[in-house]
């Protein structure tokens, strides 16, 4: 095992199920034996604000928090929110996202705009930009509620580990009556 | 067996393995959750109290009783249960004792970012602080052998990024052979009269001394020696990002961080050529090692506000932050109460009525931000109400009438009630709303005195605010339902217009209450395009339901609700004068 740490910034907007999905992750990378750590903030910068875990993995993980700048994958569950922490992805980093937008207070208001065009703009500085259409695909796999597990499976393709690892970690994660639809949600995200 | 825990669920999981008999806590972020996975341990009598001091208390008296007792809470909390921590400093313990306080630089979730590390110095007591959760886990079993083997009460220090922070965990057995519990009479040691802590005073000075000394060979002071040119004290989360950044830098790894070990201090510093203190908010350590006349750098390089990061610690030391990409300016994403909170229609009749707002901790401050703009001051858990209660005592007769607390039913609980009994006892005129919603939401939805239910899931008594108003002496005493906005304002304007002091208790519960039948979903509202005129009433409440949908080629824009947000609330129909949100068929 290389000393090589991979670094993933799972953001969106506070309720989106986040944490879920980054438990998710961490779960398949300990069962895929390696070290894991994984931060974030609960709290008052939950009820709708903006919302960024850390989990990475490694051989020996120290900081808890992805250095600025080292994000390797960056996964983004609002397509706004994704634009907003490409800093924190290293240069050349991938980018996976939710063709999702939800509006902040000052655009509900009519006080502000949301930027057009973020996903031309997050290619032209990410070219390794993958955009997912999550709600229709997991309506596809049975239910919307899925799209995360969509966008999941769209990630997974992209790290180097088992599938025995992220079929161990959905079943210990994800509640039995929900496991069946997540599987397949999963799968198709893994086709893109 | 290995598992992947957050810092807090590992604590949890090191009170059960030191076989804790009793666990108090009053809820605050980050430290919330220690206590809601303590409660899966059935071997630990687990529950909410109203606030820390009563909370450190009951696990004070567990101690005297002779079990192993845990306190949980974030820093502040520290502030409310400072009074019993001080003297039981003195007493020391019968059963094993552990505060477990968790901090927050940074302010993620807090109204300051007080360092509690002060507190163990203050207080005369021992604190460790873990890196990891490996370490939580650990330390909280340590912390319990300490605190019986030199008599004291120990602190454990967390903070956000460890709390929240979760890591791989080897798990342990618990202990076993610990003495039963049962009363043994030593009122020399346990009641706190001048003669009594007179003698107990030297033992507490003498106590850390022993400690000092235990700690330079206890395996959780620890050198790590790698390149001599760069040696770096550090503890906690702060390890961490030292060995991120820093890879080849040896280290002193502390892990009680009060009192220090000056001795491996000195010999660690013996061997490096530049001796730095990596440590977030205050120089604690610092301070203490340039006092032992050790020359050191610290807050000359790192900030004493907000907390580290590995970009932070690099520019600290003069290498790149590892920022690489700018991105244009954005619109924020701020934190907003939920759609259909039962606050949001009170703040915007306080706005309405340009109230004077002394407010309170909870989701309710958030009735802060636009567009409701209704509070005007916040400090800390019961403020709300006794400085409603100094501030019109400046005030002329016209001005006094604007004032008004709000302040929620766990907070009211928590330190607000003495603060209306002065107001009920010197008869101060402003208005308090208590905002019972019954629960304590911002935390996540706890159980509280006022909710009939405790920690454990059990149905318990509930407190009767209007009785316990009553009983402080409140002569007026009005119940309203928040989501009926004629109610609210007609309330609200003859409270603050009567010259004595007044309640307005609001009756509906949080959105989020799972238990059933607790909140009810009322019908969902829609808008009808043809009747709105884009006037933007609706608007004015700051509901993440309702859309603002800007027109193309300079038409009026109008309002749009979306069914899959909204709760049915109602409040938003009762402010269109076109009538144009009607309950969706």
């Amino acid at each position: 095992m290389s000393d090589t740490i991979t670094n993933i910034l799972l953001v969106g907007v506070g309720g989106q199920g986040i944490l879920l999905a980054s438990e998710i992750l961490s779960e398949a990378f300990m069962q895929a034996g390696f070290d894991v750590k994984k931060s974030e903030i609960h709290g008052m910068s939950q009820r709708g604000g903006s919302v960024v875990s850390h989990v990475r993995f490694g051989r020996e993980v120290h900081s808890p928090i992805v250095p600025e700048g080292e994000g390797d994958i960056l996964f983004g569950f609002e397509i706004l929110e994704t634009y907003r922490s490409l800093p924190l992805l290293k240069k050349g980093g991938t980018v996976v996202a939710n063709d999702l937008c939800i509006q902040p207070p000052s655009v509900l208001l009519g006080q502000e705009a949301y930027p057009d065009n973020l996903a031309g703009k997050i290619a032209a500085l990410f070219p390794d930009f993958l955009l997912v259409d999550g709600q229709k695909m997991a309506a596809e796999a049975g239910n919307v509620r899925a799209a995360n597990t969509v966008l999941l499976g769209a990630v997974s393709k992209r790290l180097d580990i088992a599938d025995e690892c992220w079929m161990k970690a959905l079943e210990k994660m994800v509640p039995p009556r929900a496991l069946q639809v997540n599987l397949a949600a999963f799968q198709r995200g893994r086709s893109l | 067996m290995k598992e992947i825990l957050s810092g807090n669920e590992a604590i949890a999981r090191g009170a059960f393995e030191a076989g804790v008999k009793v666990a108090s806590a009053y809820p605050g972020t980050p430290s919330t959750e220690i206590l809601e996975n303590i409660v899966n341990y059935k071997e630990i009598d687990s529950s909410w109290a109203p606030n820390e001091k009563v909370a450190l208390e009951v696990a004070i008296g567990a101690s005297f009783g002779g079990g192993r007792s845990i306190a949980c809470m974030k820093h502040v909390g520290v502030n409310v249960a400072a009074d019993p921590l001080f003297t039981f400093s003195y007493t020391g313990v019968g059963g094993g004792f552990v505060l477990v306080v968790a901090d927050d630089p940074e302010m993620h979730s807090s109204q300051n970012e007080q360092d509690s590390r002060n507190y163990a110095r203050f207080a005369k007591v021992p604190m460790l602080e873990p890196a990891d959760s490996q370490e939580c886990k650990d330390f909280t079993r340590l912390a319990f052998e300490l605190s019986e083997q030199f008599d004291t009460p120990v602190m454990l220090r967390s903070c956000t990024r460890i709390s929240h922070g979760k890591s791989i965990v080897a798990l342990a057995e618990p202990v076993t052979g610990l003495p039963t519990p049962k009363l043994v009479k030593n009122p020399t040691k346990l009641v706190m009269l001048p003669g009594n802590a007179k003698i107990r005073h030297p033992f507490v000075e003498e106590r850390l001394v022993k400690l000092a000394e235990h700690g330079t060979t206890a395996s959780f002071n620890r050198m790590e020696m790698r390149d001599t040119e760069v040696g770096i004290i550090t503890a906690g989360v702060s390890y961490q990002y030292v060995r991120e950044v820093l890879p080849t830098a040896s280290v002193l790894k502390l892990g009680m961080v009060y009192p220090l070990p000056m001795a491996l201090i000195r010999e660690f510093a013996a061997k490096v050529k530049t001796l730095y203190v990596v440590e977030e908010l205050d120089p604690f350590i610092e301070e203490q090692v340039k006092a032992a006349g050790i020359a050191v750098i610290g807050k000359e390089i790192i900030s004493r506000c907000g907390e580290l990061t590995p970009g932070r610690l690099r520019k600290a030391f003069g290498l790149p932050d590892g920022t690489q990409t700018t991105v244009e300016k954005l619109p924020g994403r701020p934190p907003n109460m939920c759609p259909g909170c039962p606050h949001r229609g009170v703040f915007y009749s306080l706005n309405q009525l340009k109230a004077y707002v002394t407010g309170d901790i909870g989701c309710y401050t958030l009735g802060f931000m636009p567009p409701l703009n209704a509070m005007d001051t916040c400090v800390c858990m019961g403020a709300s109400i006794s400085t409603a209660s100094g501030i019109v005592r400046v005030l002329d007769p016209e001005e006094k009438k604007k004032v008004v607390a709000v302040i929620g039913d766990s907070t009211f609980l928590h330190t607000g009630v003495n603060s209306l009994m002065e107001m009920a006892y010197n008869q101060s005129p402003a208005t308090v709303v208590i905002l019972d919603n019954r629960i304590t939401a911002m935390t996540g939805r706890q159980d509280n005195p006022a909710s009939g239910w405790t920690l454990s899931d059990g149905q318990t008594n509930a407190v009767d605010l209007v009785q316990l108003c009553t009983a402080l002496g409140i002569r007026h005493i009005q119940v309203v339902d928040p989501l009926d906005l004629d109610q609210t304002r007609k309330a609200l304007q003859e409270e603050m217009n009567r010259p004595e002091p007044s309640v307005i208790i609001t009756n509906r519960p949080c959105v989020l209450v799972k238990r059933e039948g607790v909140f009810q979903k009322g019908l969902v509202l829609s808008v009808d395009q043809d009747h709105c005129t884009g006037c933007k009433a609706c608007l004015k409440l700051g509901c993440p339901a309702i859309e603002w949908q800007p027109a193309p080629d300079g038409k009026k824009g109008k309002a749009f609700i979306d069914p899959l947000l909204c709760t049915g609330c109602d409040v938003c129909r009762q402010l269109c004068k076109f009538n144009a949100i009607g309950r969706a068929q």
